[in-house]
């Protein structure tokens, strides 16, 4: 399973690239220098991420604990023994270690307990039930925003130090500096309110209610591709094997997009990581401002009205989710170019 | 072509002597590396403009809320949403104090008696917009100079050490560290506003918890690097002290990547703590920070869009002046990165 690994995933990059050499020298070296060690750095790796999860469960579990009254201490008129049965079934009879023991489990099992604000719902099928949405916004915005700033960079850079590559520089850093909320308030003021082009909110009009969201989060994803691409194309551009396809006569079209681009496009993957969390942090606001029935928009409400089981519930769900995506970029991009190896250089 | 030769006095071609000591002379001073630095960024357009503007907004972050008469909670409901009126302006047509009122183009100030001119309006609660944004942004600065000083103080420290000493503190530091990396900030900041009072200390002490560990990773590469080289080790040789070494060969090695790096945080933690005021984790009302001001301005959107207007562009400019600042910088102390 190891070697097979490896082996589909450089029959794919090498289709994806069309440079099987470049491919093919990585994977040698990959799985010969490699080989092993990756296995070991996945496992590592792995290994880190439990640990992680697990402080920040039990991190919230003893804040949980500390602070002042329990879940049922308000509910009024309840005799001690109708309070022992509800504490009993809900364990919080039991002494600490063993809630502590319960409240794993329960986790393992993704189940977060009952959501305050609505009466009894459950807060897992509360995160599934308002996945789509987000789900929906957060890949709309991730692939907009990367295939234009991938186009914005390449131009930039193709184009250097002229008005085109002004222009996207100053659209770059534009997008990194205006706060989503700002330009998602402004967009949603002269888009929906005064031209009336879009739906001002809600998640009623199928895909066009999802199209000013979707730009909205889409920004600084782009701004990050936009800039990242630029440096990356500039510096594949100035390397020797550039000048020997210009030498040997290919067009600069074809030196821009075959050789060029394909190199410079793979240390994007390095910025996937921080763009997935950009884009949660995005989803937030800009689902409060659209009004759009996520996870972002639950949780905003969810924090202004103190509920906690749905608050940690979400807390946990964007800890995994976000973790998982830095581990799998990480181990990608430890195959692809085996000269960074994030093992902490202690060798 | 020829005739403009002819021109030419004679005197111009008479040969150069060579003087063997004057060869030796060097024409321009020597320019140390932050003289250099300087010389790089002074001709970076962009940051300039924004050294002035992040200098002009620092002075009216404080000056500014004096300017007025008002204080940032003095509630006063005669003068309630009154849109930016400047006299200078108003023959123009901009901020003239008019305002659509039903359809009808109305003059507030006169409507509602005020004589005195509202530059950048006032709030639902009658409260002084100009007052109100120059506080916020004392708070977004605040955020920045406290960012900073955390990316520089415990990130450069704890980087320094694990690397410099190397070993088994250097595994226990970073074990650490790849634990504390893993965590995302937003779900520390709201673990740390249920145990504490939403506020400004609960910003600061989450910032405190994650914000210097990219720093620290940085320097970290940066001393392992350095810490084999040559001169560390004749410095080594000579007797030199671990104090010595650090302060006066690797520092000073290191000081233009610890700058650059911290001119990127402070612009994230900035739009950080305006994140977490808007979605309401940030500052608690009668507090104003840019966030919260936003968010004021955001629900009255569609009648008072100058409420969002005000501290949405100085927030926006603030980040804007420090990005490209950062940019310039990085430039400077390091042209090869450029281009």
């Amino acid at each position: 399973m190891e070697e097979l690994l490896p082996y589909t995933l450089f029959l794919k990059l090498t289709k994806l690239t069309k440079n099987s050499h470049f491919t093919f020298r990585c994977f040698v070296r990959g799985i010969i220098i490699g080989g092993a060690s990756m296995a070991k750095y996945i496992t590592k790796r792995i290994i880190y991420m439990i640990i992680t999860l697990f402080l920040i469960a039990s991190f919230t579990f003893f804040l949980m604990k500390m602070l002042p009254g329990s879940p049922i201490s308000s509910a009024p008129k309840l005799s001690p023994e109708q309070l022992a049965v509800v504490e009993a079934k809900y364990g919080l009879d039991k002494p600490l270690p063993e809630q502590y023991v319960q409240y794993l489990g329960n986790m393992l099992k993704l189940d977060f307990g009952v959501s305050f604000q609505f009466k009894g719902a459950d807060v897992t099928q509360l995160i599934i039930d308002r996945a789509g949405p987000s789900f929906q916004l957060g890949m709309q915005a991730l692939v907009l925003g990367t295939i234009l700033g991938i186009i914005l960079g390449m131009v930039a850079a193709l184009k250097q130090n002229t008005v085109w590559d002004y222009g996207s520089t100053l659209i770059a850093i534009f997008g990194l500096s205006i706060p989503s909320f700002v330009f998602a308030a402004v967009l949603q003021y002269w888009v929906g309110v005064k031209w009336e082009l879009l739906p001002v909110a809600l998640w009623k009009d199928g895909f066009a209610s999802s199209i000013m969201p979707t730009i909205a989060l889409a920004i600084g994803p782009l701004a990050t591709a936009a800039r990242f691409v630029r440096t990356e194309m500039i510096e594949v551009l100035g390397s020797d094997y550039i000048m020997l396809a210009k030498a040997k006569g290919a067009s600069r079209f074809e030196i821009a997009f075959k050789h060029a681009f394909r190199n410079a496009l793979i240390p994007l993957i390095t910025v996937l990581g921080p763009l997935a969390a950009a884009l949660v942090t995005g989803s937030l606001v800009v689902e409060r401002i659209f009004s759009i029935p996520g996870i972002g928009e639950q949780f905003v409400k969810s924090i202004n009205m103190n509920d906690f089981p749905v608050i940690m519930g979400t807390t946990m769900f964007y800890s995994i989710l976000l973790i998982t995506i830095i581990l799998i970029v990480d181990i990608l991009y430890g195959i692809i170019d085996p000269r960074i190896r994030l093992t902490g250089g202690n060798k | 072509m020829t005739q403009q030769y002819d021109k030419l006095s004679p005197d111009a071609f008479k040969p150069v002597k060579v003087n063997n000591k004057e060869a030796e002379q060097i024409a321009k001073p020597s320019l140390n590396f932050w003289q250099d630095a300087w010389l790089r960024l002074r001709k970076n357009k962009a940051a300039v403009v924004s050294i002035f503007v992040l200098f002009l907004l620092v002075i009216m972050a404080f000056v500014g809320t004096h300017l007025t008469s008002h204080g940032v909670d003095e509630q006063e409901l005669s003068r309630a949403n009154l849109p930016p009126k400047i006299s200078w302006l108003a023959p123009i047509g901009i901020a003239d104090g008019h305002a659509k009122v039903g359809g009808k183009d109305v003059d507030l100030y006169a409507q509602k008696n005020v004589k005195e001119n509202y530059w950048f309006g006032t709030d639902g609660l009658g409260r002084d917009m100009f007052t109100r944004v120059w506080k916020g942004t004392q708070i977004s600065l605040l955020i920045a100079v406290v960012a900073a000083l955390i990316d520089v103080v415990i990130g450069v420290a704890y980087g320094g050490i694990s690397a410099y000493y190397g070993g088994r503190v250097d595994d226990i530091m970073q074990r650490i560290v790849e634990i504390l990396y893993g965590i995302p900030n937003l779900v520390i900041v709201i673990l740390m506003i249920m145990v504490m009072e939403p506020g400004i200390t609960a910003i600061i002490i989450a910032i405190a918890l994650t914000g210097w560990i990219g720093m620290s990773r940085i320097v970290r590469g940066q001393v392992l690097k350095f810490k084999n080289q040559e001169f560390i080790l004749a410095a080594r040789t000579l007797g030199a002290s671990n104090i010595r070494i650090i302060f006066k060969h690797l520092l000073p090695n290191i000081l233009a990547i610890i700058v650059i790096n911290t001119m990127f945080t402070v612009p994230t933690a900035i739009f950080f703590e305006a994140f977490l005021s808007f979605i309401g984790l940030g500052l608690q009302a009668p507090n104003a920070s840019l966030g919260t001001l936003i968010n004021d301005g955001y629900k009255n959107i569609q009648f008072q869009p100058y409420i969002l207007a005000a501290p949405a562009v100085v927030l926006s400019i603030l980040m804007i002046a420090f990005n490209l600042l950062g940019d310039g910088l990085r430039d400077a102390f390091d042209p090869k990165m450029k281009d």
